[in-house]
């Protein structure tokens, strides 16, 4: 008997993709601080803007991510995967992006660097992870010879849980009192935290080069799992990269700067092979995912100079501490993680299956438009962070104050550029939220069923 | 034992734990930094976190970038206890004044004094050695 069932990784892909429109809301308000000092400083500030923008964006890449993993498994699998346990699990990510949000515009606040929040959120992430790594587990057991994919989906699962964990260590004293090594684990856990979501995201990336290219040929080669355990030893161990002037130990500081040499440089490689394999029909079908994953290895190829380059100890000391570390920080999230998450979100979300709508000249409008901004947004913060950087080290420094106020220009076009960001990827978001729920893509015939 | 990828994997997933438990144990060999309440300093340090003051202030260049580093804060000619208990009740431009009690700012200028003792933030007192590495400078 054919019964409808909840495709649950669709409903993930249209979760994640309501964050990133909320997300980029949020971010332009907080970039609206920098050149209006007042604006809503009694209200929100600064304190509740810069947390609401971060968790929302990571909300977009965490859900989106688990999309793509079980979007990619119900493919592999052949069989609708929506059950009880996946259902609760984004049940409890509902709840907790919810209880999250809601804590910051009450000023309660984990008051960790990058991803904080009130412990007790935390409560509910990891019930649906574990939940979610059992169902990952269950479904990926009877599978035989592992592409790359599953591997990297597994590792980004496991790792995922276990420097979110790490991320509490200091709510036991022992951590805490000791700041300087508080901090070398906070750092520890945000390098890692960001390998793992990688891990599922290049996984994913994997996944639709293997859809796209009939020979099947990426997911198995030699060349690909080299890349994996490049980027597992990069997860646990590059982060020391982040903390070259924190007096921790020395040999934390030569291990991140020697590890993160080895980084990216086989992902480009597979990419550039991947590119040849696939034919012009491929791409005429799988138009929107082939351009968003091509913008994605036009971004991998931008960061990874800049990435290397602030690696090294005697570069870094310029970069340390100036927006050239936002620049990298949204130019990976948005230029590689957001790029290979909205090729998912075409490919997964069916779009490839309406010839009239494939090539609507507004989505292709938007794309071009987007890689426009997004090379403007990421020039002004560079830009930025290198007068900064030069402030940072001339021996006659005029006050901080003085120095913000010259980088008021990049700070303007930060915002416009923000602003153009918010309208192409809104625009792209919308329209497919509104495809899924026009040709029922949150929907799946289960055969199976009885 | 034949190289595949199971056992590659576990064999990462093996020093990545030895490597982070080196990390957890490091505590136990710093001696106690003298020159302010360790006790204090740790309830500052969780009064720094409830109010956020990573979002805009930078400890060691790591954090949000709207306001100074505050990691020698303490120890800045410029700067210096008195004035930045005064910032903490006045605010600023952008930073609100917080409705802090004196406990408060007495712990968060504990965690603040903490930070400042254990060690220089500044890139100026870093020099470069070899293979691209930097230290801090000794005169600094």
């Amino acid at each position: 008997m054919k019964t409808n069932k909840l495709h649950i990784g669709n409903l993930f892909l249209v979760s994640a993709l309501f964050m990133i429109v909320i997300a980029l809301c949020f971010g332009i308000l907080a970039a609206i601080v920098y050149l209006v000092p007042d604006f809503l400083k009694k209200d929100l500030g600064f304190i509740s803007l810069r947390p609401l923008h971060v968790s929302s964006s990571l909300f977009w890449i965490i859900m989106g991510a688990t999309g793509c993993v079980y979007s990619g498994l119900q493919i592999i699998s052949g069989k609708a995967l929506g059950n009880k346990t996946a259902i609760l699990q984004w049940f409890l990510w509902i709840f907790a992006i919810l209880g999250i949000l809601i804590s910051y515009f009450g000023k309660s606040f984990g008051g960790r660097e990058y991803w904080e929040f009130n412990p007790l959120w935390a409560l509910p992430i990891v019930i649906a992870w574990i939940l979610f790594l059992i169902n990952f587990i269950s479904l990926v057991k009877k599978i035989k010879n592992w592409p790359v994919y599953i591997w990297m989906w597994l590792t980004g699962l496991i790792f995922f849980l276990f420097t979110f964990l790490e991320n509490y260590l200091w709510v036991f004293p022992y951590f805490r009192e000791n700041f300087v090594n508080d901090m070398t684990i906070q750092w520890k856990v945000n390098g890692s935290l960001v390998g793992s979501w990688n891990q599922i995201l290049y996984g994913t990336a994997f996944f639709l080069m293997d859809r796209m290219d009939k020979s099947k040929s990426t997911g198995h080669s030699k060349l690909a799992f080299v890349m994996f355990f490049i980027g597992l030893f990069n997860l646990m161990f590059n982060w020391g990269h982040h903390i070259y002037t924190l007096p921790t130990e020395n040999y934390i500081r030569y291990i991140g700067y020697a590890v993160s040499m080895t980084e990216w440089i086989f992902f480009i490689k597979i990419f550039y092979d991947w590119r040849h394999s696939v034919n012009a029909i491929q791409k005429h079908y799988h138009h929107f995912p082939y351009r968003f994953l091509m913008a994605a290895d036009f971004w991998v190829f931008i960061n990874i100079g800049q990435s290397l380059l602030m690696s090294i100890p005697a570069i870094n000391i310029y970069t340390h501490g100036t927006h050239i570390t936002v620049a990298h920080a949204m130019g990976t999230t948005i230029g590689i993680n957001s790029m290979i998450l909205f090729a998912a979100c075409f490919e997964f979300l069916g779009f490839n299956n309406n010839p009239s709508i494939k090539r609507n000249k507004w989505l292709e409008f938007c794309f071009w438009f987007l890689q426009l901004c997004l090379i403007v947004f990421f020039l002004a913060l560079d830009m930025a962070g290198i007068k900064k950087g030069i402030w940072q080290l001339s021996e006659h420094q005029s006050s901080y104050s003085q120095m913000m106020q010259s980088l008021r220009p990049y700070f303007m076009t930060f915002l416009i550029a923000g602003i153009g960001l918010l309208i192409a990827f809104a625009s792209l978001a919308f329209s497919l939220i509104t495809f899924s729920f026009v040709h029922k893509r949150l929907t799946i015939k289960d055969e199976n069923d009885n | 034992m034949k190289l595949n990828a199971t056992n590659v994997f576990l064999i990462l997933c093996a020093s990545f734990l030895v490597f982070s438990f080196s990390i957890y144990l490091g505590p136990l060999s710093k001696k106690a930094n003298p020159g302010f309440n360790s006790e204090e300093a740790a309830r500052g340090r969780l009064i720094w976190q409830n109010h956020n003051c990573q979002s805009c202030h930078q400890l060691y260049g790591l954090g949000g970038y709207l306001g100074p580093d505050l990691t020698n804060v303490i120890s800045d000619a410029r700067k210096g206890e008195v004035v930045i208990r005064a910032l903490m009740k006045s605010g600023t431009k952008q930073m609100p004044a917080y409705d802090l009690s004196e406990n408060e700012i007495h712990g968060l200028l504990e965690f603040l004094k903490s930070v400042d003792a254990s060690g220089v933030a500044d890139p100026r007192s870093f020099t470069n050695t070899n293979f691209g590495m930097i230290e801090k400078h000794e005169n600094k």
